[in-house]
């Protein structure tokens, strides 16, 4: 077997542990829902509270988990505005899960942690590590960096997802869109595996840069943290329109939402991951451009890949403008992300593939 | 912060009407709910002229005025990329032309060929930049004078902040003394503070706080940002008319350009550009070295490297030798040489009957396809009893389909064949009309060989000669070399374009993450002789992590009032 087929291979492997990290997520939501039905409260974390007498603290969403900070924190804390919690429970998440693992509260009740949301972060490590393994293989099978066409830019660009969500789970607890992250990966990786795998090619004159190095890989970055405010962004709408309805109204039947933080803790964990991914696609406009003009002779030309990538960011900017824009925050900043996030994957999926112009590197 | 009245940190205008019922609008806003009141900006309906324009001026210069345009700016921008532009691609706006006679002539009276240099296009984002500048000049002033003034008098209610804490201060501390050693604390964490003391109310005990407020920096990013924005389209909008950009194609051994006007085969002057800034140079190609993927089967006759070899030299110098890559280009004279493109000029020289030499050149043809199946147009208007037009194929690497059709199998001169149809008659060059020299015009020609004329084409190897129909003469190929199409622009600005670029990164990821915040500290003497420490902090603007900062420093304060060292941590 040749460098590149063990990379394939490894893939390969990497696509069926995503799948059972899929699996394993779902089950969590479809838990979370089941649970929720069944009158017991669910934290952010996935742990279950079944007991007679709930506390206060037990609510939903971060109120829930800043509750859980409170007395875990202990001492000191007398007063805390309700309304200003809400941003402190960034992490939470952690403590929260260190007061469930107790199992047993003073109060009686009995708090069960996710093994299906542990088997699923689980799962995603190692499909990480098995896909970064193939990813690193294609590099030195091919002696230059693993993306430089489409099947390698998914590769790559996935392989950052993954790495994003996981670093950013560390900081704050998302493990409930693990669903919607391996679903992602696991569709692109679908789709560049069969549509667009090339042999390992020497790169054309025009990338032999290394911008090619910076450049790709900041904009892969860039979409990667996107992608997780996209997520974000969609399940606020959801999470607004559940808060929206009067009480006992059916909707969706996504009884989840129930565990999930509220509206406005989404809005903001959305803003701070889309400014991430704004400042790495402002940085990948430049260096863009600083590429353009030692390979092309001019920085800017309204290539059809310029064009977008112009359009993504001015989407994007829009967005910024529009959590600072008084009638424009929530729900139709939200849209913003969203759109955003779809002018991404057309730049990727569309442009690349479809359109003219000089960015043409998909290699089919 | 003199932002616009419908930015989020304004103050609510609806709120503040119901406190203002005299009917003084929406104020300028100095961000927190505790900063000064609105200004005296009139928005009842009783508006003159001078009162119309300023509202169209509020209106314009509105947070939600810029945001859609942005968005529209955005969608304005798609256009340009469903069809080709004439800038970046004119002949697929030709070819636009051809495929869509009827649709075309009305897209372009929308300029969509020329959408980033339209009238619409142009009116959204200077509509963009002038709300942009009518919103960030007043901040400007309003940021420079926060810059001067002190942070504002501590509230009188903490409790009714962010990550409000109340703590019982160690024994035989005084007020003064406890609001000394936070102040030292804040200072030393990058806040800008001022005491206040005041006596106890009922004469019980002192009362003193400190107001400090960090991330001033935020705003000056902004700024900087918004700035650098304006600067990057006034330096692309104004300075990019001083310089040019011209094309010329060189093949290798052949001629030499000089850096002059009559030099290039195509030249686009900026609107400012003066012949007089052309510095004097000459350039010659020596070599042309093109490099291709031989193995892998994927990829075989893909390139690996083109290599132009030229010889240079500038005025009152010795001539200097250097490689041109399409990475890497060469820069000279004040310009920039770029590679862009390569292809094979095969020399063709013809002769008339008596053997006379009546042309020879070599000509370069231009590639249609990744083997380099070229195609060139050979013009011989005098020494012939016709004039005479060539259309020519070169195949590099010539193979036989099972059609019979000829084609190239890899880009490399490995088995270069050259066909060429033969037309005689008028080339239209004598009306003085230009004409490309890669097409020729056959409406008044004859064809003589190929196609439907029932005589082969011409068909020559390297070396090779052939006599012409009619006994027009003879033909021969002798050899093929390599020419580099080179671009030699000039731009004077983009310096200043990427300096701008980087500063408006900069300003953006210190408006992004420096979090502006203000943090009180107030202690309050109770008659019992014990010490009160109250602690809260304010967002003004996007701050995640104000909570943790006020419980870190409450938690640091609280650790030097009882004499433990603090932790080294960021507020």
């Amino acid at each position: 077997m040749t460098l590149d087929e063990y990379s394939i291979f490894f893939l390969y492997a990497a696509m069926a542990v995503y799948a059972f990290a899929f699996i394993a997520f779902a089950l969590d939501l479809a838990r979370r829902s089941a649970q929720v039905s069944a009158g017991n409260t669910v934290a952010v974390d996935g742990s279950v509270t079944t007991a007679p007498t709930v506390r206060e603290s037990v609510a939903a969403g971060s109120g829930a988990s800043s509750a859980v900070l409170n007395a875990s924190s202990a001492t000191l804390v007398a007063e805390r505005p309700a309304g200003g919690s809400v941003d402190g429970s960034a992490k939470s998440g952690k403590n929260g899960a260190n007061v469930a693992n107790g199992a047993v509260a003073a109060d009686g009740s009995v708090t069960r942690r996710s093994l299906s949301l542990r088997l699923g972060v689980s799962f995603t490590v190692i499909g990480f590590l098995l896909e970064l393994t193939a990813d690193v293989l294609r590099g030195i099978a091919a002696n230059r960096v693993p993306w430089a066409n489409m099947y390698e830019f998914s590769m790559t660009g996935t392989v950052l997802i993954v790495a994003v969500f996981l670093v950013v789970i560390t900081r704050v607890d998302l493990r409930f869109l693990g669903t919607f992250i391996t679903g992602l990966v696991l569709i692109l990786l679908g789709i560049s595996t069969v549509n667009y795998y090339v042999v390992i090619a020497p790169l054309p004159p025009a990338l032999q840069s290394a911008w090619l190095v910076i450049h790709v890989f900041v904009a892969s970055l860039g979409t990667a943290f996107f992608a997780l405010g996209f997520a974000l962004s969609g399940i606020q709408l959801l999470q607004y329109r559940r808060e929206t309805l009067t009480l006992g109204a059916e909707f969706l039947k996504l009884k989840f939402l129930a565990s999930l933080p509220d509206s406005t803790r989404l809005e903001n964990l959305a803003y701070r991951v889309n400014i991430v991914g704004f400042v790495f696609w402002t940085f990948t406009l430049i260096a863009g451009a600083v590429w353009a003009e030692r390979a092309w002779g001019r920085y800017w030309g309204w290539d059809t890949k310029e064009v977008w990538t112009f359009i993504i960011w001015v989407i994007y900017a829009g967005y910024i403008h529009a959590r600072a824009t008084r009638g424009w925050r929530g729900s139709r900043s939200a849209w913003l992300a969203i759109i955003g996030f779809g002018a991404v994957l057309f730049n990727f999926g569309v442009v690349n593939v479809f359109f003219h112009g000089l960015h043409s590197y998909s290699g089919l | 912060m003199s932002r616009p009245s419908d930015h989020f940190d304004s103050p609510d205008p609806a709120a503040e009407r119901r406190l203002k019922a005299g009917g003084t609008g929406p104020g300028d806003g100095s961000g927190g709910p505790d900063g000064p009141g609105g200004s005296d900006d009139i928005v009842q309906p009783k508006l003159g002229f001078v009162g119309w324009l300023r509202w169209t001026w509020r209106q314009l210069t509105s947070m939600r005025t810029a945001l859609f345009l942005l968005l529209l700016l955005a969608l304005a921008a798609v256009p340009g990329s469903l069809v080709p532009q004439r800038a970046a691609d004119p002949n697929g706006v030709t070819q636009y032309f051809a495929d869509n006679p009827s649709l075309a002539p009305f897209l372009d009276k929308l300029q969509a060929f020329d959408v980033y240099t339209s009238a619409w296009f142009s009116s959204i984002y200077l509509l963009l930049f002038i709300s942009l500048i009518g919103c960030v000049v007043p901040r400007a002033k309003h940021h420079f004078d926060a810059l001067r003034a002190k942070p504002p008098r501590t509230p009188a209610r903490l409790s009714r902040l962010a990550g409000f804490e109340r703590r019982e201060a160690p024994d035989g501390i005084g007020a003064v003394a406890a609001i000394e050693s936070a102040r030292k604390l804040l200072r030393k964490s990058g806040y800008r503070v001022v005491v206040f003391t005041a006596p106890g109310k009922n004469g019980a005990g002192e009362t003193a706080s400190v107001s400090a407020e960090r991330g001033y920096a935020r705003e000056t990013g902004n700024l900087v940002f918004h700035a650098a924005l304006v600067g990057i389209l006034l330096t692309v909008g104004v300075g990019g008319g001083y310089g040019f950009s011209g094309q010329r194609v060189l093949v290798a051994g052949g001629g030499v350009f000089v850096n002059t006007l009559s030099a290039f085969d195509s030249f686009n002057p900026g609107r400012f550009f003066s012949e007089d800034s052309l510095a004097p140079y000459s350039m010659k190609l020596d070599q042309f070295t093109a490099t291709y993927e031989t193995k892998a089967d994927g990829a075989f006759g893909q390139p690996i490297d083109y290599n132009a070899m030229v010889t240079t030299q500038e005025r009152g110098q010795a001539p200097q030798t250097a490689d041109i890559k399409v990475n890497s280009p060469l820069r000279i004279g004040g310009t920039d040489v770029y590679l862009l493109g390569n292809g094979y000029a095969p020399t063709i020289t013809v002769k008339d009957p008596n053997g006379k030499v009546v042309f020879t050149d070599s000509v370069p043809f231009l590639p249609q396809d990744a083997n380099l199946t070229s195609v060139g147009v050979v013009k011989v208007p005098d020494g012939l009893s016709e004039q005479l037009g060539m259309i020519g194929f070169f195949y590099p690497t010539q193979a036989t389909s099972t059609t019979g059709a000829f084609y190239s199998t890899y880009p490399d001169a490995d088995y270069p064949v050259l066909t060429l149809n033969v037309y005689d008659g008028d080339l239209g060059l004598n009306g003085g009309v230009p004409t490309s020299v890669y097409s020729l015009n056959t409406d008044k020609m004859k064809q003589l060989t190929g196609g439907s004329t029932g005589v082969a084409s011409i068909q020559l190897k390297p070396g090779d000669s052939q006599a012409l129909p009619n006994g027009l003469g003879t033909i021969s190929f002798d050899t093929v070399h390599r020419y580099a199409s080179l671009d030699i622009h000039h731009d004077p600005t983009q310096g200043w374009v990427l300096l701008f670029a980087a500063s408006a990164l900069l300003g953006l990821l210190i408006s992004l993450f420096i979090p502006r915040r203000r943090v009180w500290v107030k202690a309050t003497e109770r008659a019992d002789g014990t010490l009160s420490l109250e602690y809260a902090g304010l967002a003004r603007g996007e701050d995640p992590r104000l909570l943790p900062a006020v419980a870190d420093i409450a938690e640091r304060h609280s650790k030097l009032l009882t004499g433990a060292t603090p932790p080294e941590t960021n507020a």
